[in-house]
């Protein structure tokens, strides 16, 4: 899961090249000619040779924790190396052209303004960039929304799969299991070393969450699984993970949603299917049953916010169905 | 008092001989006729302000104001850096952190960006450059000043209400801007402050079509406006698509916090998404009315301190349209992860933005190709805004990819990713303009010195500021939060991060060092200081109350070039025996010396 | 004028045709509503532009070969001052204000507004100060 082992050295000097210090490097112009091109044929080559060595670069980057976070972070490192290639080709080009170009006399340069073969050159090119990354991005989105039938027990392949709806709130989040009754729930104040409650998760099969919002909208993330997605009032959303990794996972809600959306924290712990049972089972014995889980917790309002008479008739709720 | 203008005369470029007797800066004819800068009589002192219609006198009051709320703007960057230093930093408490971004990023949006351009630079400037004596409406003009300022303090002073000012982000998705998630006035007041200003904006635009439209000098054909009128025109048509639309976006938010509408509450059968939705069909066209008129700017710059014509003229007029056209399709490419809307429809007309973008790069680098470059302090700024912009636009890019973007919205590459961008276009290339028209506005330089140090500081700090927070936001570190813990691994690069600030807060120092200096011991500018091109040059510096007094033959898009360098005139073909039987054509009617 | 009239023409038929791809695609109202309010921006006074464009004596600055002396003679006429803009826009600022603070804003707003209109309409028939 250790993501920034190999990444930020290939990207940012390359950008740093480009941008950082004409000034010293306008001393070296005399010699220009002799160094431009093989600094220009370096800069490309170096993303290509380093993209040999690992195809999939994580430019700092997690890797995914699973199947579609894997799939992300391929097309993300692939665009990131197609965007470094094309950022240090365009800024070298640029660089090039300044200290190539410097005024070294009143001469009056020649004043040419068009030249239509280039201009449809770069413009299809680009055309051509673009419409292979939209192919890969159109790919890759299918993997990753693609989600199995909101009853199925199994996938077509025959892999498990595993429920969870997730109910975020003014602030904290609700995990629960309608398939074996356990529902857990933390916010601010409460969770594992007060960082929010902990989604536990099975690795090897296929989890579908359900994700809805009691009150604003929410964005529930986890960063190792390359993956957000807003919890909208009114809205219910689903998606699927396949775990691949035991571990406990950092998430967070990303979308602004009052006054402790900073403190919104939880975390997902990955565990083996029999590990999960066991908890499973723990917590039932424990009494963190959906006969517990609150009739709304959308009528109470939430806490820190003022309500008066005139605007309670506003008070969202969470019973609404999907749009 | 009503002024009734006549044309100004015809200056037969004949006299003033060729390139050589104007040498690198070239001026205008201000030996022709009387100066006419004192020609009007109106009321003097603050009623003068009060009262004037005068385009230039609105647009020096835009840029003044915006630039105050981008220094207040850019001191809340600072405290919000500060306070992101450090972990478990507690400089600002959680709802003054809010109150913070969310004012950080509406003055910056809504207050300068925007203005600062379509108000400050283009009121200025455009009908300077298509030879007009003033904007198409001069009353409307100025109330769209007014409207202005009177938006822009509503929304600085919501910070002294009860309950302090919005603290929702400056996207205010609902139902976090209801009246029960927010119900202070300062709430109320950054609506109101968006229906004001909003107006402002839309009679700006108006004012900005009509002119190039109407008041375009003879021979000034739309395929000769300089680019950056022609983007501020576009940029004008995307202000009338999208203002609009953020204004009944407003009013209806404004309704349900205090009418009982139930237009986004999921209770009464709303929809909170739609929110979202008017939002970003305003949001990403305003992206749009923020970049095209720094494009224009740049635009401008490059070819006069590289001594050459604009390459690909037409080209760039295409691009600047598609892009107008693309962006208004676009808009939920900010909304992927919310889960309801089409998915490849938003990514690949957002990719395709990027096509027309790149045209505009590569017509740039075709424009210093083969010139004669000078690197002046405009020229400097228009390099950082190239390389700033190319950084922001190519992670743009990956943010097109719905994928890419569950993985990384609403995380600090985003913010970093925006912030190149915006950073890239407003302040480098805004600044670049600021140094390049300032001696037009006041008729005196700035300090080059100062200048490029402004720049070097600026530029220093701006890649150590941003490039941790692309790494950061790779991280995980979600945007808009005022803490985070020790362990998260995030406090290195946010020291970095802040660092760079206040890098970047130090490098205005020198810019306001820069103005004190040219207000004590002003050095006078001349017409034409750095050999411009286009029709703004040829008139004196300040020019007189209506602009021109002359008028030179406008058979190009620079003119005032056409007129100092006869021999050096566009070469209209790509052969050397077509150019001479072109320029064996054109004498009669240009006049020019044979 | 036939160049300002066929650029917005084609930007609004732009608008069009992408607002129907986006209905058939996704059947959303909001967008498509205001892709075809944008279209329709584009397409109005665009065709109304070619309308005139082949009506109408052509702008002198829209004759490639026009000299200044072509234009010679009144552009128009331009209020060199008026201080209407400036009580109109502190009428809207309290009108606005009202909306905030309480109805007893109202009538400053109003006053304001009044006046700044009427003036502003004497102004322009008197065509100078008023």
């Amino acid at each position: 899961m250790n993501a920034f082992t190999n990444g930020s050295p290939t990207s940012l000097p390359a950008h740093e090249h480009t941008g950082a210090d004409p000034a010293a490097e306008v001393a070296a112009t005399p010699r220009r000619r002799r160094w431009a091109r093989p600094a220009v044929g370096a800069a490309v080559a170096a993303p290509l040779v380093l993209g040999g060595c690992n195809m999939y670069p994580s430019y700092g980057a997690s890797r995914g924790a699973t199947k579609q976070g894997q799939d992300t972070f391929k097309l993300f490192s692939g665009m990131m190396t197609t965007g470094v290639i094309i950022g240090v080709f365009v800024g070298l080009l640029i660089l090039f052209t300044i200290l190539r170009y410097r005024r070294r006399s009143e001469e009056m340069p020649k004043q040419f303004h068009e030249s239509i073969p280039i201009e449809i050159l770069y413009t299809g090119i680009p055309v051509l960039v673009v419409a292979f990354l939209f192919l890969f991005t159109v790919l890759t989105e299918n993997n990753v929304d693609a989600t199995v039938p909101v009853n199925a027990t199994v996938t077509s392949t025959g892999t498990p799969v595993e429920h969870v709806r997730v109910t975020a709130f003014q602030w904290g989040w609700r995990f629960s299991y309608p398939d074996h009754n356990v529902s857990i729930a933390g916010d601010v104040t409460n969770g594992p070393g007060g960082h929010g409650p902990q989604m536990v998760l099975p690795v090897g099969e296929t989890v579908q969450v359900t994700l809805v919002s009691n009150d604003v909208i929410h964005g529930f993330y986890v960063r190792d699984f390359n993956f957000s997605r807003y919890a909208l009032p009114g809205v219910t959303n689903f998606f699927d993970l396949d775990i691949l990794h035991t571990g406990t996972y950092a998430g967070q809600c990303t979308q602004i949603c009052g006054l402790y959306h900073t403190e919104m924290l939880f975390s997902v712990k990955a565990v083996t299917p029999a590990a999960f049972q066991t908890w499973l089972s723990g917590e039932v014995a424990a009494g963190h049953t959906l006969q517990r889980e609150p009739q709304s917790e959308a009528n109470t309002p939430p806490p820190y916010t003022h309500v008066t008479p005139s605007n309670a008739l506003a008070a969202p709720s969470s019973k609404k169905g999907s749009l | 008092m009503t002024t009734t203008i006549e044309s100004p005369e015809l200056i037969e470029p004949e006299e003033p001989g060729g390139p050589d007797a104007h040498g690198p800066g070239g001026h205008g004819p201000e030996d022709h006729g009387p100066d006419h800068a004192h020609e009007h009589h109106g009321p003097t002192g603050i009623l003068n302000w009060i009262t004037s219609t005068d385009h230039k006198v609105i647009g020096k009051s835009y840029m003044i104001t915006s630039l105050v709320l981008f220094f207040i703007s850019g001191a809340m960057a600072l405290v919000i850096r500060g306070q992101l230093a450090d972990p478990t930093s507690s400089l600002v408490n959680f709802q003054t952190y809010n109150e913070l971004f969310t004012m950080h990023g509406s003055l910056m949006l809504y207050l300068f960006a925007g203005p600062f351009a379509f108000g400050g630079l283009a009121n200025y400037i455009v009908p300077l450059q298509v030879g007009a004596p003033d904007m198409a409406y001069p009353r409307l003009n100025a109330l769209s000043y007014w409207l202005y300022l009177g938006g822009s303090s509503m929304m600085t002073f919501s910070f002294v209400v009860a309950g302090g000012a919005a603290s929702f982000g400056w996207v205010a998705y609902a139902p976090l801007s209801n009246s029960i998630n927010s119900p202070g006035a300062g709430t109320d007041m950054w609506l109101l402050s968006l229906g004001l200003t909003g107006f402002s904006a839309i009679f700006t635009g108006v004012n900005l079509v009509a002119t190039i439209f109407y008041l375009r000098a003879p021979g000034m054909t739309m395929f000769r406006v300089p680019i950056f009128s022609w983007n501020m025109l576009v940029t004008g048509i995307l202000i009338l698509i999208a203002f609009p639309v953020l204004f009944g976006a407003v009013v209806m938010l404004f309704c349900d916090r205090h009418f009982g509408t139930h237009i986004y509450s999921v209770s009464g059968g709303g929809v909170p998404v739609l929110w979202q939705h008017l939002f970003w069909f305003f949001g990403h066209p305003e992206v749009y009315i923020l970049a095209l008129p720094y494009f224009g700017i740049v635009t401008d710059i490059i070819p006069a301190f590289s001594r050459k014509p604009l390459f690909g003229y037409r080209g760039m007029v295409f691009a600047t349209l598609s892009i107008a056209a693309l962006s208004t399709g676009v808009w939920a490419h900010h909304m992927f992860t919310t889960g309801v809307v089409l998915l490849p429809f938003f990514s690949l007309l957002s990719y395709l933005i990027a096509v027309p973008t790149g045209i505009k790069f590569f017509n740039w680098i075709g424009t210093m190709w083969g010139g004669q470059l000078s690197f002046q302090t405009p020229m400097l700024f228009s390099m950082g805004f190239l390389f700033a912009f190319l950084m922001g636009g190519v992670t743009g890019v990956l943010l097109a990819s719905p994928p890419v973007d569950f993985m990384t919205h609403d995380t600090y590459f985003v913010v970093a990713h925006f912030h190149q961008v915006l950073i890239g276009t407003t302040v480098f290339a805004g600044f670049a303009g600021f140094y390049f028209w300032y001696p037009k506005m006041f008729g005196r330089m700035l300090n080059e010195r100062l200048g490029k140090l402004h720049f070097w500081f600026l530029f220093v700090g701006f890649w150590v500021t941003f490039v941790p927070q692309y790494l950061v936001g790779l991280r995980g570190m979600p945007r808009r939060i005022a803490d985070y813990l020790p362990t998260n691994g995030w406090t290195f690069l946010n020291e970095m991060s802040t660092v760079g600030a206040m890098i970047i807060g130090f490098s205005f120092l020198f810019f306001f060092v820069n103005l004190v200096t040219s207000w004590r011991n002003p050095v006078p500018a001349g017409d034409n200081p750095w050999d411009g091109g286009a029709l703004e040059w040829f008139t004196s510096s300040p020019p007189p109350h209506h602009n021109f007094t002359h008028l030179p033959p406008i058979r190009s898009e620079r003119p005032t070039w056409d007129y100092n360098h006869p021999e050096h005139r566009k070469d209209e073909s790509h052969g050397d025996k077509r150019h001479r039987e072109h320029e064996q054509k054109e004498p009669e009617t240009v006049g020019a010396p044979s | 004028m036939r160049v300002n009239g066929s650029f917005l023409a084609v930007i609004g038929v732009f608008f069009a045709v992408i607002g129907i791809v986006y209905w058939f695609w996704s059947y959303e109202d909001a967008g498509f509503l205001m892709l075809m309010g944008s279209a329709l921006l584009g397409i109005l006074p665009g065709g109304y532009y070619l309308w005139w464009a082949k009506r109408m004596k052509p702008l002198e600055g829209d004759e490639p070969e026009a000299t200044v002396a072509d234009g010679a003679g009144v552009i128009d006429s331009f209020p060199g001052s008026s201080i209407w803009p400036f009580l109109l826009g502190l009428g809207a600022f309290f009108a606005t204000m009202t909306f905030v603070f309480g109805l007893w804003l109202a009538p400053i707003a109003a006053a304001l507004g009044l006046s700044a209109v009427i003036g502003a309409v004497v102004e322009s028939r008197r065509g100078g100060t008023v």
